[in-house]
Protein backbone atom coordinates (compact mmCIF):
# COMPACT_ATOMS: atom_id res chain seq x y z
CA UNK A 1 0.00 0.00 0.00
CA UNK A 2 0.95 3.74 -0.61
CA UNK A 3 0.16 6.98 0.74
CA UNK A 4 -1.44 9.44 -1.30
CA UNK A 5 -3.59 13.16 -0.41
CA UNK A 6 -7.04 13.77 -1.54
CA UNK A 7 -6.72 15.99 -4.10
CA UNK A 8 -10.53 15.74 -6.32
CA UNK A 9 -13.35 14.30 -6.75
CA UNK A 10 -14.78 12.80 -9.89
CA UNK A 11 -18.88 12.15 -10.50
CA UNK A 12 -19.92 9.22 -13.31
CA UNK A 13 -23.32 8.72 -13.73
CA UNK A 14 -22.73 5.97 -16.30
CA UNK A 15 -20.32 2.87 -14.70
CA UNK A 16 -19.89 -0.55 -15.00
CA UNK A 17 -22.21 -2.55 -12.44
CA UNK A 18 -21.19 -3.37 -9.16
CA UNK A 19 -19.81 0.69 -8.50
CA UNK A 20 -23.35 2.11 -7.93
CA UNK A 21 -22.69 4.49 -4.96
CA UNK A 22 -18.94 4.12 -4.55
CA UNK A 23 -17.14 7.42 -4.70
CA UNK A 24 -14.17 7.82 -6.80
CA UNK A 25 -11.26 10.01 -5.79
CA UNK A 26 -8.56 12.13 -7.63
CA UNK A 27 -5.33 11.31 -5.37
CA UNK A 28 -1.94 12.62 -5.73
CA UNK A 29 0.32 9.94 -4.95
CA UNK A 30 3.33 10.53 -2.41
CA UNK A 31 6.62 8.98 -0.39
CA UNK A 32 6.99 7.46 2.30
CA UNK A 33 7.87 11.21 3.37
CA UNK A 34 4.31 12.08 2.25
CA UNK A 35 6.12 14.09 -0.23
CA UNK A 36 4.20 14.60 -3.81
CA UNK A 37 5.83 11.61 -6.28
CA UNK A 38 4.32 10.44 -9.25
CA UNK A 39 1.45 11.41 -11.15
CA UNK A 40 -2.36 11.70 -9.53
CA UNK A 41 -4.85 8.78 -10.44
CA UNK A 42 -8.30 7.97 -9.48
CA UNK A 43 -8.99 5.52 -6.87
CA UNK A 44 -12.20 3.95 -5.69
CA UNK A 45 -12.64 5.10 -1.50
CA UNK A 46 -13.53 1.63 0.26
CA UNK A 47 -13.72 3.74 3.17
CA UNK A 48 -16.82 5.63 1.81
CA UNK A 49 -15.85 8.43 3.95
CA UNK A 50 -12.44 10.01 3.15
CA UNK A 51 -12.35 13.73 1.50
CA UNK A 52 -10.32 16.37 0.23
CA UNK A 53 -7.01 16.91 1.78
CA UNK A 54 -6.70 13.92 3.75
CA UNK A 55 -3.92 11.51 3.73
CA UNK A 56 -4.80 7.99 3.34
CA UNK A 57 -3.35 4.85 2.15
CA UNK A 58 -4.03 3.10 -1.01
CA UNK A 59 -4.14 -0.39 -1.71
CA UNK A 60 -3.17 -1.14 -6.05
CA UNK A 61 -4.22 -3.77 -8.58
CA UNK A 62 -6.34 -6.86 -8.14
CA UNK A 63 -6.13 -6.36 -4.61
CA UNK A 64 -8.02 -3.17 -4.82
CA UNK A 65 -11.31 -4.56 -6.21
CA UNK A 66 -11.76 -6.85 -2.94
CA UNK A 67 -11.73 -4.21 -0.62
CA UNK A 68 -15.12 -3.10 -3.03
CA UNK A 69 -18.65 -3.79 -0.96
CA UNK A 70 -18.86 -6.04 -4.33
CA UNK A 71 -15.44 -7.43 -5.46
CA UNK A 72 -16.31 -8.32 -8.95
CA UNK A 73 -15.55 -4.81 -10.46
CA UNK A 74 -13.12 -3.04 -12.32
CA UNK A 75 -11.31 -1.39 -9.46
CA UNK A 76 -7.69 -1.09 -9.66
CA UNK A 77 -7.09 1.47 -6.99
CA UNK A 78 -8.88 1.28 -3.68
CA UNK A 79 -8.45 3.97 -0.81
CA UNK A 80 -8.32 1.06 2.25
CA UNK A 81 -7.52 3.65 5.16
CA UNK A 82 -7.65 7.18 6.60
CA UNK A 83 -4.01 8.26 8.48
CA UNK A 84 -4.37 9.39 11.64
CA UNK A 85 -1.01 9.30 12.48
CA UNK A 86 2.48 8.50 10.96
CA UNK A 87 5.80 8.38 11.68
CA UNK A 88 8.82 7.72 9.60
CA UNK A 89 12.46 7.94 10.99
CA UNK A 90 14.83 10.38 9.10
CA UNK B 1 -7.75 4.44 -12.11
CA UNK B 2 -6.84 6.68 -15.27
CA UNK B 3 -8.63 9.44 -16.93
CA UNK B 4 -8.69 9.42 -20.92
CA UNK B 5 -10.16 11.01 -23.48
CA UNK B 6 -11.77 8.28 -26.13
CA UNK B 7 -10.01 9.30 -29.52
CA UNK B 8 -10.84 6.24 -31.90
CA UNK B 9 -12.32 2.88 -32.60
CA UNK B 10 -10.51 -0.52 -33.37
CA UNK B 11 -11.43 -2.58 -35.68
CA UNK B 12 -10.13 -6.18 -36.56
CA UNK B 13 -11.71 -9.03 -38.61
CA UNK B 14 -9.42 -11.71 -37.93
CA UNK B 15 -8.20 -11.45 -34.17
CA UNK B 16 -7.89 -14.46 -31.30
CA UNK B 17 -11.31 -15.63 -30.80
CA UNK B 18 -11.21 -14.86 -26.71
CA UNK B 19 -11.54 -11.25 -28.24
CA UNK B 20 -14.56 -11.63 -30.23
CA UNK B 21 -17.68 -9.55 -29.19
CA UNK B 22 -15.26 -6.86 -27.63
CA UNK B 23 -15.21 -3.41 -28.41
CA UNK B 24 -12.00 -1.68 -28.65
CA UNK B 25 -11.52 2.07 -28.38
CA UNK B 26 -8.31 3.60 -28.11
CA UNK B 27 -7.41 6.00 -25.24
CA UNK B 28 -5.51 8.83 -24.56
CA UNK B 29 -4.65 9.50 -21.09
CA UNK B 30 -5.37 12.60 -20.07
CA UNK B 31 -3.30 14.90 -17.28
CA UNK B 32 -5.09 17.39 -14.71
CA UNK B 33 -4.60 20.29 -17.35
CA UNK B 34 -7.28 18.64 -19.40
CA UNK B 35 -4.71 17.89 -21.86
CA UNK B 36 -3.96 14.72 -23.92
CA UNK B 37 -0.32 13.68 -24.01
CA UNK B 38 1.15 11.74 -27.01
CA UNK B 39 0.49 8.24 -25.34
CA UNK B 40 -2.18 5.84 -25.94
CA UNK B 41 -3.58 2.55 -24.82
CA UNK B 42 -6.32 0.55 -26.33
CA UNK B 43 -9.09 -0.95 -23.57
CA UNK B 44 -11.88 -2.94 -24.05
CA UNK B 45 -15.81 -0.94 -23.42
CA UNK B 46 -17.74 -2.33 -20.71
CA UNK B 47 -20.03 1.14 -20.53
CA UNK B 48 -20.79 1.64 -24.04
CA UNK B 49 -18.51 5.11 -24.14
CA UNK B 50 -18.27 7.16 -27.77
CA UNK B 51 -15.61 8.77 -29.46
CA UNK B 52 -14.64 12.24 -27.41
CA UNK B 53 -15.70 11.15 -24.40
CA UNK B 54 -13.72 11.44 -21.37
CA UNK B 55 -13.63 8.15 -19.57
CA UNK B 56 -12.13 5.85 -16.29
CA UNK B 57 -10.29 3.51 -17.82
CA UNK B 58 -8.76 0.64 -14.65
CA UNK B 59 -5.39 -1.50 -16.30
CA UNK B 60 -4.11 -4.95 -14.89
CA UNK B 61 -6.26 -8.66 -13.51
CA UNK B 62 -8.62 -5.84 -12.81
CA UNK B 63 -9.60 -4.91 -16.21
CA UNK B 64 -11.54 -8.51 -16.47
CA UNK B 65 -13.63 -8.32 -13.96
CA UNK B 66 -16.65 -6.91 -15.50
CA UNK B 67 -19.35 -9.25 -17.90
CA UNK B 68 -17.84 -7.68 -20.55
CA UNK B 69 -14.23 -8.68 -20.32
CA UNK B 70 -14.41 -11.84 -17.58
CA UNK B 71 -12.04 -14.79 -18.76
CA UNK B 72 -10.93 -12.56 -21.43
CA UNK B 73 -7.24 -11.46 -22.85
CA UNK B 74 -8.17 -7.61 -21.68
CA UNK B 75 -5.55 -5.55 -20.07
CA UNK B 76 -7.40 -2.68 -19.85
CA UNK B 77 -10.98 -1.66 -19.75
CA UNK B 78 -13.12 1.46 -19.53
CA UNK B 79 -15.48 1.62 -16.11
CA UNK B 80 -17.41 4.62 -16.20
CA UNK B 81 -17.79 7.81 -18.28
CA UNK B 82 -17.24 10.83 -16.50
CA UNK B 83 -19.38 13.57 -15.66
CA UNK B 84 -17.30 15.73 -13.79
CA UNK B 85 -13.39 15.97 -12.20
CA UNK B 86 -13.19 18.52 -9.55
CA UNK B 87 -9.67 19.69 -8.08
CA UNK B 88 -10.65 21.67 -4.82
CA UNK B 89 -13.25 23.84 -5.90
CA UNK B 90 -12.28 23.87 -9.71
CA UNK B 91 -13.61 22.41 -11.97
CA UNK B 92 -11.13 20.60 -14.71
CA UNK B 93 -13.53 18.60 -16.46
CA UNK B 94 -17.32 19.07 -17.08
CA UNK B 95 -19.03 16.94 -19.68
CA UNK B 96 -21.84 19.27 -19.94
CA UNK B 97 -19.41 22.12 -21.33
CA UNK B 98 -18.37 20.19 -24.49
CA UNK B 99 -21.88 18.93 -25.58
CA UNK C 1 9.88 -11.37 -2.04
CA UNK C 2 12.27 -8.50 -1.17
CA UNK C 3 13.97 -6.88 1.28
CA UNK C 4 12.87 -4.13 3.28
CA UNK C 5 13.79 -2.30 6.45
CA UNK C 6 10.86 -0.40 8.38
CA UNK C 7 11.46 2.89 8.76
CA UNK C 8 7.62 3.36 10.67
CA UNK C 9 4.48 3.41 11.06
CA UNK C 10 0.92 4.46 10.23
CA UNK C 11 -2.29 4.44 12.84
CA UNK C 12 -5.47 4.83 11.42
CA UNK C 13 -8.90 4.64 12.91
CA UNK C 14 -10.95 4.59 9.83
CA UNK C 15 -9.69 1.23 7.56
CA UNK C 16 -11.16 -1.31 5.87
CA UNK C 17 -12.49 -3.77 8.43
CA UNK C 18 -9.48 -6.53 7.45
CA UNK C 19 -6.87 -3.94 9.09
CA UNK C 20 -8.54 -3.66 12.74
CA UNK C 21 -6.10 -5.18 14.89
CA UNK C 22 -3.25 -5.09 12.34
CA UNK C 23 0.16 -3.03 12.59
CA UNK C 24 1.22 -1.50 9.35
CA UNK C 25 4.43 -0.64 9.00
CA UNK C 26 6.38 1.48 6.59
CA UNK C 27 8.91 -0.10 4.96
CA UNK C 28 12.26 1.14 2.63
CA UNK C 29 13.14 -1.77 -0.21
CA UNK C 30 17.09 -2.19 0.22
CA UNK C 31 19.38 -2.79 -2.24
CA UNK C 32 21.47 -6.04 -2.63
CA UNK C 33 24.18 -4.17 -1.21
CA UNK C 34 21.90 -3.09 1.93
CA UNK C 35 21.56 0.58 0.89
CA UNK C 36 17.76 2.00 0.86
CA UNK C 37 16.16 2.35 -2.73
CA UNK C 38 13.64 4.74 -3.48
CA UNK C 39 11.17 2.37 -3.40
CA UNK C 40 8.71 2.12 -0.16
CA UNK C 41 5.71 0.11 0.69
CA UNK C 42 3.05 0.10 3.45
CA UNK C 43 2.99 -3.58 4.90
CA UNK C 44 0.83 -5.94 6.95
CA UNK C 45 3.14 -6.96 10.21
CA UNK C 46 2.81 -10.64 10.90
CA UNK C 47 6.22 -11.11 12.97
CA UNK C 48 6.20 -8.28 15.55
CA UNK C 49 8.82 -6.13 13.60
CA UNK C 50 10.39 -3.01 14.52
CA UNK C 51 11.71 -0.02 13.70
CA UNK C 52 14.93 -0.61 12.30
CA UNK C 53 14.85 -3.97 11.65
CA UNK C 54 15.91 -5.55 8.58
CA UNK C 55 12.44 -8.05 6.81
CA UNK C 56 11.18 -10.09 4.48
CA UNK C 57 8.21 -8.82 2.39
CA UNK C 58 6.09 -10.60 0.60
CA UNK C 59 4.66 -8.86 -1.91
CA UNK C 60 1.63 -10.33 -3.90
CA UNK C 61 -1.98 -10.77 -2.74
CA UNK C 62 -2.75 -14.52 -2.44
CA UNK C 63 0.35 -15.49 -1.08
CA UNK C 64 -0.11 -12.22 1.78
CA UNK C 65 -3.95 -13.66 2.13
CA UNK C 66 -1.85 -17.21 3.23
CA UNK C 67 -0.22 -15.20 5.47
CA UNK C 68 -2.29 -13.15 7.09
CA UNK C 69 -5.81 -16.20 6.79
CA UNK C 70 -7.23 -13.50 4.99
CA UNK C 71 -9.14 -16.07 2.87
CA UNK C 72 -9.70 -15.31 -0.33
CA UNK C 73 -11.23 -11.64 0.39
CA UNK C 74 -8.48 -9.63 1.97
CA UNK C 75 -7.20 -6.47 0.43
CA UNK C 76 -3.82 -7.21 0.90
CA UNK C 77 -0.85 -7.27 -1.05
CA UNK C 78 2.35 -6.84 1.09
CA UNK C 79 3.12 -8.78 4.08
CA UNK C 80 6.45 -8.30 6.74
CA UNK C 81 6.83 -12.20 6.77
CA UNK C 82 10.00 -11.97 8.69
CA UNK C 83 12.81 -10.58 10.58
CA UNK C 84 16.00 -10.92 8.61
CA UNK C 85 19.42 -12.13 10.82
CA UNK C 86 21.66 -12.51 8.35
CA UNK C 87 22.11 -12.00 4.01
CA UNK C 88 24.77 -13.57 2.86
CA UNK C 89 25.89 -12.80 -1.20
CA UNK C 90 28.08 -15.57 -2.49
CA UNK C 91 28.87 -14.62 -6.02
Amino acid sequence: MKFARVIGTLVSTRKVEGLGGIKFLLVQPLNEQREPDGEPYIAADATAQAGYGELVFVVASREAALAMPHSFVPVDAAIVGIVDDAYTEG
Amino acid sequence: MQLARVVGTVVATQKSQRLDGLKLLILQPMGLDGKVGSSYVVAADAVGAGPGEVVLYATGSSARQTEATKDRPADAVIMAIVDTVEINDTVLYEKADEA
Amino acid sequence: MYIGRVIGHVVATIKHPFFEGRKLLIVQKLNLNGTPSKTYDIAVDDVQAGIGDKVLIVDEGSGARQILHGGTTAPVRAVVAGIIDDVEITA
